[in-house]
C-alpha cells in the first residue's frame, strides 16, 4: 500500500513536471506554435479518450454518441464566451464556460442515458450514435448559434497549459472513480451484468453514472476544443469523431487508462506526421487501423495497466489490472 | 390527396434502396453478428462500377448492374476473406473497427483515385407517366421493379437453394452448423458476397435515379439502411424489406411538410423509438435473457 502511494506521488509530480517543462519549452519558442497546438490537441484527445473509456472500458457499455456530447459542450461553452457578455476576467469566464459546457453535456447524457441504457451491446452503440446524430442535425437547425454556418468568432482561450491541466485532471478523476466503490460497481457490471445485479448492485443507476460522467468530461473536451480551433460546425461533431475517439479507446486496449492516454497521443502524432502524405493520408491511416485492429485486436494495452511497480517488482514491466475479466 | 400520393411514391422508390441496402446488413449482422460499417461504402464502390462500366465500357443499363454487382460480390468476399475472418473469434469491438477503417479506406481511396468531386452519372431516357395528378418517372418505376425483381431472387436462393439452407442453418448456430458438415467459411463468404452485390445494385439504381455518384454517397444511406435494419429486426430479411421501406416513406413525409433539415434526424428518432419499444424490431422475437 506503502509502495503504491508512493508511485502515486511519482506520477502525479511526474505529470505536474511534464507540463511545466513543455510550457517553458513553449514559452522560450524551442516549440513553436504549431507544435503548442499538437500539443494542446493530444491533451485534448485525452480527455475524450479517457471519458469515453469510463463508458466504454470500465463500465462496458458501448457508446458511439460521444461527439454529440463534445458538441453539447462546446456549443454551450462557446454561449458563454460568445453571447453574453460577462463583466469578468478572461480565465473566469472561460472556467465558467468550461463547467457550463461540462454540466450540460451530463445532463444531455443522463437524459440520454436514462432510456437508453436498457439496450445492450449493438443495439446501445447504434441508439447512442442516432442521439449523436441527432444532436448534430439540431445544431445545424439553430439559428443562435449559427445553424449550417457555424459559430464564428469565438475567443481563443485555449493554450496548452489549460488543455494540459484539464486533462490532468480528468485523468485524476478516472483513476479515482475506477478505485472507488462506485468504480468497482461500473468494473462489476462490465464483468457480469447478471452477476452484479443479483450481488445486489443498481446497475441502471450505475452505468447511467458511468455515462453521465463520461459525457461530463466530453462536454469540457469539447468546450476546449471549440476555443482552440475557434470555430464550431456541426460537421465537426459527426459520427466519425466519435469513431476516432472509439479508436483511441480501443487501440489502447479498452478499461486501461494508461492504454487510452498513450493511443490518444499515438493517433494525434500519427495523424499529424501523415499530413505530408496529402491525399493518401487517411487511406495510410484507414490501412493502419486495419493492420493494428487485425494483429492486435485486444488493444496495445490489453486491460493492463503500465505502471511504476515496475520498480518495486521488477518482474512485470505491465501490472495486470486486479479486475480482469474471465 | 395526390400530393400523398406523390410523396408516397417518391418514399416508396427511395425505400426500396434501403432495403436493398438493409438486407446486406441483415444478412451479414444474421450470420456473423457484425455491423458492417464499410457496407455503406460497397454500395458506393457498386454506384461507381456501374458509373465506370456505362462511361468506360459503354454498356447497357442492365448489364452495368449486373457486372457492378458482379464486382463487389468479389469485393466482399475479398474484404470478409482478409479483415473479417481473422477477427471472428477476437473481442467484437475490433471487428467494429476494423469495418470502420474498411469504411475510411474505400471512401478516401476512392477519393484519391477518382477525386472528390461528384460525376454525372448516365441517365437513361427520362420518361413521366401522369395518373390522377400523380408523377412517375420510369427511373422510379426501375428502381421499385429491380428491387422487387432481386428481393424474390434472393427470397428463393435463401428458401429454397441448399445454400440458402446452409446461410440460416450457420445463422442459427455455427457451430451446430459445422458439426453437420457446412462449410461455414464458404457459407459466410457467399452472405457477404449475395448483400455486397444488393448494395451495389442499389448504388447503381441510386446514382441513376439522382444522376450523380460522389465518393462520400455511401455514409449516410449507409447508417439509415442499417437504421432500416434494426427497425425491421436485425437478422431477419422480410423485416429489412418493411424496414426499408417505412423509412423511406418517412423521410419523403418529413421532407414533404417543410422539414427537409431535419430528415436526417427523422430516421435516427424513429430508431430510438423502436429500440426503446421494441428493441428486437418490428418482426423480431423478444429473446429471454440466460444464465
Amino acid at each position: 500500500m506503502r509502495a503504491m502511494d508512493k508511485n502515486r506521488l511519482i506520477v502525479a509530480a511526474g505529470a505536474v513536471a511534464l507540463g511545466i517543462i513543455l510550457q517553458l519549452l513553449i514559452w522560450n519558442g524551442t516549440l513553436n506554435a504549431y507544435y503548442a497546438q499538437v500539443l494542446t490537441m493530444m491533451s485534448i484527445f485525452v480527455i475524450m479518450a479517457t471519458s469515453l473509456n469510463l463508458i466504454n472500458g470500465i463500465t462496458g457499455q458501448f457508446s458511439l454518441g460521444h461527439a454529440g456530447f463534445a458538441a453539447v459542450g462546446g456549443y454551450f461553452s462557446a454561449i458563454i464566451t460568445t453571447r453574453l457578455q460577462l463583466p469578468l476576467p478572461a480565465p473566469m469566464i472561460f472556467t465558467i464556460s468550461l463547467l457550463v459546457g461540462g454540466l450540460i453535456a451530463a445532463l444531455a447524457g443522463f437524459l440520454i442515458g436514462l432510456p437508453t441504457l436498457r439496450l445492450k451491446g449493438d443495439y446501445l452503440a447504434i441508439a447512442t450514435l442516432g442521439f449523436g446524430e441527432i444532436i448534430r442535425v439540431l445544431f445545424l437547425n439553430w439559428k443562435y448559434v449559427g445553424a449550417a454556418a457555424g459559430m464564428w468568432g469565438i475567443p481563443g482561450y485555449t493554450n496548452f497549459i489549460w488543455a494540459y491541466m484539464l486533462a490532468v485532471l480528468t485523468v485524476i478523476f478516472i483513476v479515482h472513480f475506477m478505485n472507488s466503490s462506485h468504480g468497482r460497481a461500473c468494473i462489476s457490471i462490465r464483468e457480469d451484468e447478471i452477476a452484479a445485479e443479483t450481488m445486489g448492485i443498481n446497475t441502471t443507476k450505475y452505468k447511467v453514472m458511468a455515462f453521465t460522467f463520461g459525457a461530463f468530461f466530453a462536454g469540457v473536451g469539447g468546450a476546449v476544443l471549440g476555443h482552440l480551433i475557434r470555430l464550431l460546425h456541426p460537421a465537426t461533431f459527426s459520427m466519425t469523431f466519435s469513431v476516432e475517439i472509439l479508436l483511441m479507446v480501443v487501440l489502447g486496449g479498452l478499461g486501461s487508462i494508461t492504454g487510452s492516454i498513450s493511443a490518444a497521443i499515438l493517433l494525434t502524432f500519427v495523424s499529424e506526421a501523415l499530413r505530408k502524405f496529402n491525399e493518401l493520408r487517411m487511406v495510410i491511416y484507414a490501412l493502419m487501423l486495419i493492420g493494428i485492429m487485425l494483429f492486435r485486436p485486444q488493444g496495445l494495452f490489453g486491460r493492463k495497466e503500465f505502471s511504476l511497480d515496475l520498480l518495486t517488482d521488477s518482474r512485470f514491466m505491465f501490472k495486470s489490472s486486479k479486475n480482469r475479466g474471465a | 390527396m395526390a400530393e400523398f400520393l406523390q410523396q408516397l411514391i417518391n418514399g416508396i422508390s427511395l425505400g426500396s434502396v434501403y432495403a436493398l441496402v438493409a438486407l446486406g446488413y441483415t444478412m451479414v449482422y444474421g450470420i456473423v453478428r457484425l455491423i458492417n460499417f464499410a457496407h455503406g461504402d460497397v454500395y458506393m464502390v457498386g454506384a461507381f462500377a456501374g458509373y465506370f462500366a456505362i462511361k468506360t465500357f459503354k454498356l447497357p443499363f442492365f448489364a452495368a448492374l449486373v457486372a457492378a454487382m458482379a464486382v463487389c460480390a468479389i469485393l466482399g468476399v475479398i474484404m470478409e476473406r482478409i479483415a473479417y475472418k481473422p477477427l471472428r473469434n477476437a473481442p467484437r469491438v475490433a471487428a467494429l473497427m476494423t469495418a470502420v477503417g474498411l469504411s475510411m479506406f474505400y471512401q478516401n481511396f476512392t477519393i484519391y483515385r477518382i477525386g472528390a468531386q461528384p460525376k454525372a452519372f448516365p441517365k437513361i431516357a427520362q420518361v413521366n407517366w401522369q395518373f390522377a395528378g400523380v408523377t412517375v418517372s420510369n427511373s422510379q418505376v426501375l428502381i421499385l421493379g429491380t428491387a422487387i425483381a432481386l428481393m424474390i431472387i434472393l427470397h428463393f436462393v435463401v428458401q429454397h437453394t441448399k445454400m440458402g439452407k446452409a446461410m440460416r442453418a450457420v445463422s442459427q448456430d455455427r457451430d451446430a452448423a459445422m458439426l453437420m458438415g457446412i462449410n461455414v467459411d464458404n457459407t459466410i463468404s457467399f452472405t457477404f458476397a449475395i448483400g455486397s452485390a444488393l448494395a451495389a445494385a442499389g448504388g447503381v439504381l441510386v446514382g441513376q435515379y439522382y444522376g450523380v455518384v460522389q465518393p462520400l454517397m455511401g455514409a449516410l444511406p449507409g447508417l439509415k439502411a442499417f437504421v432500416a435494419a434494426v427497425l425491421g429486426g436485425i437478422g431477419i430479411i422480410p423485416g429489412a424489406m418493411i424496414g426499408g421501406l417505412i423509412l423511406g416513406v418517412a423521410e419523403a413525409g418529413v421532407s414533404a411538410v417543410g422539414f427537409s433539415t431535419y430528415r436526417d434526424a427523422v430516421a435516427f428518432g424513429i430508431l430510438i423509438l423502436i429500440l426503446i419499444v421494441k428493441p428486437a424490431g418490428i418482426l423480431g422475437k423478444n429473446v429471454r435473457e440466460k444464465v
